[in-house]
């Protein structure tokens, strides 16, 4: 018991130069380095096929990971350890509960194997039952619930046994969108409750942020950038990461060393910016709610007014003419505006980022 | 509102129908009445008598227990052997997978006596063997191991198992705990429809186990041939009296407790 309580708030995860290359030759995952502190939540964001639900199955002993890969629990190698015994708990994308069992049942599976006592058991499953708000569903089977609650019971059952880690697989992608929302807030709220070292897939940005104490962006089988949501969303490492991580401009243009040159103006850049970027062509990432739309007479930066959608808290607009592409404008609803209107725009150097050219 | 010739074309659907049944039904009826007349020849104004279900008790009651003897030893071989190797089968599900399934439905296609022949070119030297109702049994087993396979496959296919096993082994369950925790119970519906087919298909196989059995070895289908080319009409038909009368209670009770478990089980 007392091992268990020690390790109730998870261990800290290395994974050292874990690859995955499936039987018929195809290369799922590189080679891929990371650590995760005791306790943090570590969301691995991606489009599909990006190699992220690999990577959680290698931790969690459902894949293998190739030769000279190394999974450990705290100092513990576990690479070679079968799931059965490596103590996680794992959320499924389809629940996986149990179709004959009802829901008491399934939360105290993990228990009942591990040879817990009845009475621990029943106190064990009415604490998790109150914690994930599933109570009066005890005795109902699986298949009479809805898929929130099924998400819930999935959770608690994956937390019953005091897992050293967590491990969710886009837990919340069977659910409509309203639900989705309030179930990332709970899952939120839990996850800090607990404390547990959390490893979480998914391939909504939006989750990614919310819940992530940092985002692992995931591309091709590879790492493309690891950081807090901040750092993600603010300083994406490559055009990848600022495309798929929230909207963004991605302006090419030719730089002097200290503002672009572009079609409908003169953008200047911020010092710091420019460090480490030559002269000559450059990408630069401008997010479309650090855009202003002013009038255009006597701004530096002026185009035409494309479209205008709106999008119920504000007005997202397609302003042409200014680069070689549109630039996406998030104009607040104060502001009238309409297609064919001339405008111009003001960026704040700060919000503008440049990017190395490869993707 | 009814008109006539919806009236008349009821009445003429009505009366199809049940010159059909009777076109099935008669005969078995027939042949058990038969069974308890005191003289087949002389009709029913003969007399009913019990006396050839006696005689067939007396003459035949070993076939009848050998029968049931070997289907239930067949379906518990079928499910030792089956549930797991339908499990093994769809979780491997790679091509050598699905050539084990072709093989193993093969018996299906191959006529009993070939299996049977085939059998007795291979094991007929082994005396004690060739002489026992095991060797009947090993026919049996050849003979009914696709439907129970079979039927467990066609549920696993309908339940993602892979995923409930892998939620079973997350939770620290070994893979025989998850086996017998998680994946039998869930195979359920799959498992009674197929020990149902394999009871059924056992106690009434007749072509293979005529060529596998000996004098000491009959089972219910033989014994039913051996009177029907050798004794009086009566008792023949008393035979089958007898048959039905094992029979019908016993695949009722069955279908009734595979109804019970799959509602129990709701309908998924």
């Amino acid at each position: 018991m007392n091992d268990q309580q020690a390790n109730s708030h998870g261990v800290a995860l290395s994974i050292e130069g874990c690859g995955k290359t499936f039987a018929d030759g195809t290369r799922a995952l590189e080679s891929v380095t990371l650590h995760v502190a005791r306790g943090e939540t570590l969301v691995l964001l991606g489009p599909s096929g990006c190699g992220k639900t690999t990577l959680l199955r290698i931790i969690a002993g459902l894949e293998t990971p190739d030769e000279g890969g190394r999974l450990l629990f705290n100092a513990t190698d576990v690479t070679r350890v079968p799931i059965e015994k490596r103590n996680v708990g794992m959320v499924f994308q389809s629940y996986a509960l149990f179709p004959n069992m009802n829901v008491s049942d399934n939360i105290g599976y993990g228990l009942k194997i591990r040879g817990v006592a009845e009475k621990e058991r029943k106190a064990r499953i009415a604490e998790l039952v109150a914690l994930t708000g599933i109570g009066g569903l005890e005795h109902r089977r699986v298949d009479q619930l809805s898929g929130g609650q099924r998400q819930r019971v999935a959770l608690a059952r994956a937390v019953a046994a005091r897992p050293s880690v967590l491990l969710l697989d886009e837990p919340l992608t069977a659910l409509d969108a309203a639900l989705r929302e309030r179930l990332r807030g709970e899952l939120n709220r839990l996850l800090r409750t607990l404390g547990i070292t959390a490893i979480y897939v998914t391939h909504d940005q939006a989750e990614a942020m919310a819940l992530g104490d940092r985002i692992v962006v995931m591309r091709k089988g590879a790492i493309a950038q690891i950081g807090t949501p901040r750092e993600i969303y603010f300083a994406p490492a490559n055009r990848f990461v600022a495309e798929f991580v929230g909207a963004a401009n991605i302006v090419e243009a030719a730089c002097d060393g200290a503002a672009l040159a572009l079609p409908g103006g003169k953008l200047p850049l911020a010092k710091d910016a420019i460090n480490g970027h030559a002269n000559g062509t450059v990408f630069a990432m401008i997010r479309p709610e650090s855009i202003r739309v002013i009038a255009a007479d006597g701004a530096a930066l002026a185009g035409r007014v494309d479209s205008v959608s709106f999008v119920g808290d504000r007005q997202r607009a397609s302003i042409g003419g200014v680069a070689a592409k549109a630039i996406t404008v998030d104009v607040p609803n104060s502001v009238a505006i309409k297609a064919g209107d001339r405008v111009g725009l003001a960026i704040d150097p700060a919000a503008i980022r440049l990017l190395p050219g490869d993707m | 509102m009814k008109t006539t010739r919806d009236r008349l074309l009821f009445a003429a659907q009505l009366i199809f129908t049940l010159l059909v049944a009777a076109f099935l039904i008669v005969p078995a009826v027939l042949s058990m009445t038969a069974g308890v007349t005191a003289n087949y020849f002389l009709g029913i104004k003969s007399g009913l008598t019990l006396q050839w279900v006696a005689q067939v008790w007396e003459l035949y009651y070993d076939t009848i227990f050998r029968s049931f003897l070997i289907a239930f030893s067949a379906l518990a071989v079928t499910l030792v052997v089956g549930v797991p190797a339908a499990y093994a089968l769809h979780l491997r599900n790679d091509r050598l997978s699905r050539a084990v399934e072709e093989i193993i439905t093969l018996p299906l296609a191959i006529p009993g006596l070939a299996i049977a022949l085939a059998l007795l070119l291979t094991y007929g030297g082994f005396t004690d063997f060739r002489r026992s109702w095991l060797f009947i049994l090993v026919g049996h087993v050849i003979f009914t191991l696709p439907f129970m396979v079979r039927s467990v496959m066609a549920v696993f296919a309908a339940i993602d198992v892979k995923t409930l096993d892998e939620g079973a082994a997350s939770l620290g369950a070994s893979p025989w705990r998850r086996f017998l925790d998680v994946i039998v119970p869930n195979a359920r519906p799959g498992i009674l429809a197929g020990s149902l087919m394999v009871v059924t298909l056992s106690l009434g196989e007749f072509n293979l186990t005529w060529m596998l059995h000996t004098p000491l070895t009959k089972t219910l289908p033989v014994g039913l041939a051996d009177s029907y080319a050798s004794m009086r009409l009566e008792v023949a038909s008393a035979y089958t009296l007898v048959f039905f009368v094992m029979i019908i209670p016993l695949l009722t009770a069955m279908q009734l407790f595979a109804g019970m478990r799959a509602n129990a089980m709701g309908t998924r």
